[in-house]
């Protein structure tokens, strides 16, 4: 027997119902529903339901959509049905003649070019947003040399050791195999052409202009940035930040400033520490794949190099630490109640703060060509 | 009520690193029957109810669930009993990615094969049934009030058709009235769908007003348990403390009144 047959009785269709009217069984008698919806339009509906075993709210929603869906405006009325299950079936009546049906997803033909437009908008928020940052925390930074003791030194120093101190050892060992692979690359291609001794200069003059300082900005924003926008994110949704206000203290001032100005005066001794990890790592790849002497190799890299080289390396440092910065802060206080959208905000710091890291780099390359440096 | 019982609990020890938090604790809850736990702030309630689903490793002692001992079940029976409940977490513990009607389509999603139509008639159906509007179902859980976010996880609770919910702490943090028509909900539900409810409470209305029995945790031992006469003949200081002090004599006063 079917769980669910249908006899047409004069103008009236008889549904006799049976069996389990369960989840699992949904797959099954939905289809019937439907066929029986269908074929009850504009008649009236008899619901014999004395053989229905058990029934949950799942089979109580096939049941309430037979009723409704069958004869607008025509009572279904059934009967037999079990004591038990009479509570359940009036609640799921009850809620389903309040619930209003959901509105139709809107879906626009040009969502192509409504996302283009949406991105162009929210590029010029982000720039809006990264000056409104800057200037908050030249105003907080302003407001404390006014008055050096609202400075947080313990803050500071407590940061100071997690992006630096802390960060050392990774930076070490990057920078030496990027410095060891640069040497190495070097020695390979300018040995043809007979001039294998010249990849100290490209060592050198690469490591300490660009390649040091830029490495180590990226591994910071990597690290050290993602950890800010993730920790300003949480406090953002446990309402930490809001309590700060409420307490009168301003969250640029406690929470934003220690942090970007332990990045502004670690990235810069990172940098260093990292250049000549690097200069060191290019020397032993000289010395043991390149055959090389130490002595010989520090020789050459002092003709090679200038103190002019080291100089434009290290400048880029603290402005591409206050890039960073802002970015992770600014990211971190976008985000929004989700976990979503703290993994998200994270995410955009990194690949902002790369991207920028390197489009700074530029701007700094082509100023530095033009002054002659 | 029936001989076996829903939840056992024997001589069940929990502890942390060098402390005890349940010492030989013995419990049933019954098929069909609101049970309200209480006890001390930290007492170990939370404790017990995360032992018993399972979050919580144990010591020593025995669990058993819809006649199942859980340390002999294989994972697949461990799986189906899970199915058979729905735990409310004291902050409701929604997914926060997710929409309200989302979170409560989430179990019917992983375990039910259902047609898409059917699952959000469902999902709008049980949200209704804890009295959430059709327009609130989009709404993100930051997005939601405390009273609302309770009852969002309510819904998705039920989301299965659960035989047994856990409640921790349903009515804290809401408001007296909001408090008490969560009450009235959680008694509609039990009655409608036949459930049978393990709520751990601190709030004595509740207790009073929907509680078939109650069991009192106070030193990592139930104390007494039965219904709200036993336990208001029960002599214990700490017992007597909590259900006769200065705050409860309001509650217990009215309560004498109407079944007098």
């Amino acid at each position: 027997m079917q769980p669910l047959e249908s006899a047409a009785s004069g103008r009236d269709l008889d549904i006799t119902l049976s069996g389990s009217w369960t989840a699992p069984h949904a797959r099954v008698l939905e289809p019937l529903v439907e066929a029986a919806v269908r074929e009850a339009r504009g008649r009236g509906v008899r619901l014999d339901m004395h053989a229905v075993t058990e029934i949950d709210t799942f089979g109580a929603c096939l049941l309430e959509r037979l009723a409704r869906g069958s004869s607008p405006g025509i009572e279904t009325q059934a009967f037999g049905v079990p004591e038990r299950m009479r509570g359940l079936l009036a609640e799921v009546g009850r809620v389903g003649r309040e619930a209003q049906p959901l509105p139709p997803k809107k879906k626009s033909s040009f969502a192509g070019i409504e996302s283009i437009g949406r991105a162009t908008v929210d590029a010029g928020r982000d720039l809006v947003v990264f000056v409104e940052m800057l200037g908050e925390l030249s105003d907080a930074l302003l407001r404390v040399l006014r008055d050096p003791r609202r400075l947080r030194p313990i803050s500071i120093v407590y940061q100071l050791d997690r992006v630096g101190l802390q960060a050392i050892p990774i930076i070490f060992l990057i920078t030496f195999l990027i410095g060891g692979i640069i040497s190495q690359q070097g020695i390979f291609h300018f040995r043809r052409f007979g001039a294998g001794d010249y990849a100290v200069d490209l060592v050198g003059i690469l490591v300490l202009r660009e390649i040091g300082v830029l490495i180590v900005a990226i591994m910071v924003a990597g690290r050290s940035g993602s950890s800010y926008t993730a920790e300003l994110g949480s406090m953002k949704m446990r309402e930490e930040i809001d309590a700060l206000y409420t307490m009168g203290l301003d969250p640029v001032e406690v929470l934003l400033l220690p942090r970007v100005v332990a990045l502004i005066c670690a990235l810069p001794a990172l940098t260093f520490f990292g250049s000549i990890s690097a200069l060191f790592g290019g020397g032993l790849v000289e010395w043991l794949y390149g055959g090389m002497s130490p002595a010989i190799y520090v020789e050459r890299l002092k003709d090679a190099v200038s103190v002019t080289h080291f100089e434009v390396g290290i400048i880029k440092a603290p402005f591409m630490a206050l890039v960073i910065g802002i970015v992770a802060c600014s990211e971190g206080l976008r985000v929004k109640g989700s976990a979503e959208s703290l993994g998200l905000q994270t995410t955009t710091s990194v690949v902002k703060s790369i991207f920028l890291v390197v489009v700074l780099d530029g701007l700094f390359a082509m100023f530095f060509a033009g002054i002659g440096m | 009520m029936n001989a076996e019982p829903l939840i056992s609990v024997r001589d069940l020890v929990v502890g942390f690193a060098d402390q005890i938090v349940l010492d030989h604790l013995s419990l049933d809850v019954h098929r069909g029957e609101i049970l309200g736990l209480v006890g001390a702030s930290g007492g170990g309630k939370s404790v017990l109810l995360r032992s018993i689903i399972g979050l919580l490793a144990k010591q020593d002692g025995k669990i058993s669930l819809f006649g199942i001992d859980r340390d002999t079940a294989t994972q697949e029976t461990t799986r189906s009993i899970e199915r058979r409940w729905g735990v409310l977490f004291q902050q409701g513990a929604l997914f926060s990615s997710l929409n309200t009607r989302q979170n409560v389509e989430f179990p019917m999603r992983e375990y039910l094969r259902l047609s898409e139509k059917l699952r959000e008639e469902v999902a709008l159906i049980k949200l209704g049934m804890v009295g959430i509007s059709s327009e609130d179902t989009g709404k993100f859980p930051a997005e939601l009030s405390g009273g609302m976010t309770k009852r969002a996880a309510l819904a998705r609770a039920l989301a299965l058709d659960p035989e047994l919910v856990f409640l921790d702490e349903p009515t804290s943090g809401l408001d007296p009235i909001a408090a008490g028509d969560f009450d009235a909900l959680i008694q509609t539900l039990q009655q409608t769908l036949g459930l049978t409810v393990f709520m751990v409470t601190h709030d004595l209305d509740s207790l009073y007003a929907v509680c078939d029995r109650i069991a009192v945790l106070v030193g990592g031992k139930i104390i007494v348990q039965g219904p709200i006469e036993t336990i208001l003949a029960c002599e214990h200081p700490w017992v007597k403390a909590y259900f006769r002090g200065k705050r409860t004599r309001e509650t217990t006063r009215t309560l004498g009144q109407t079944t007098h």
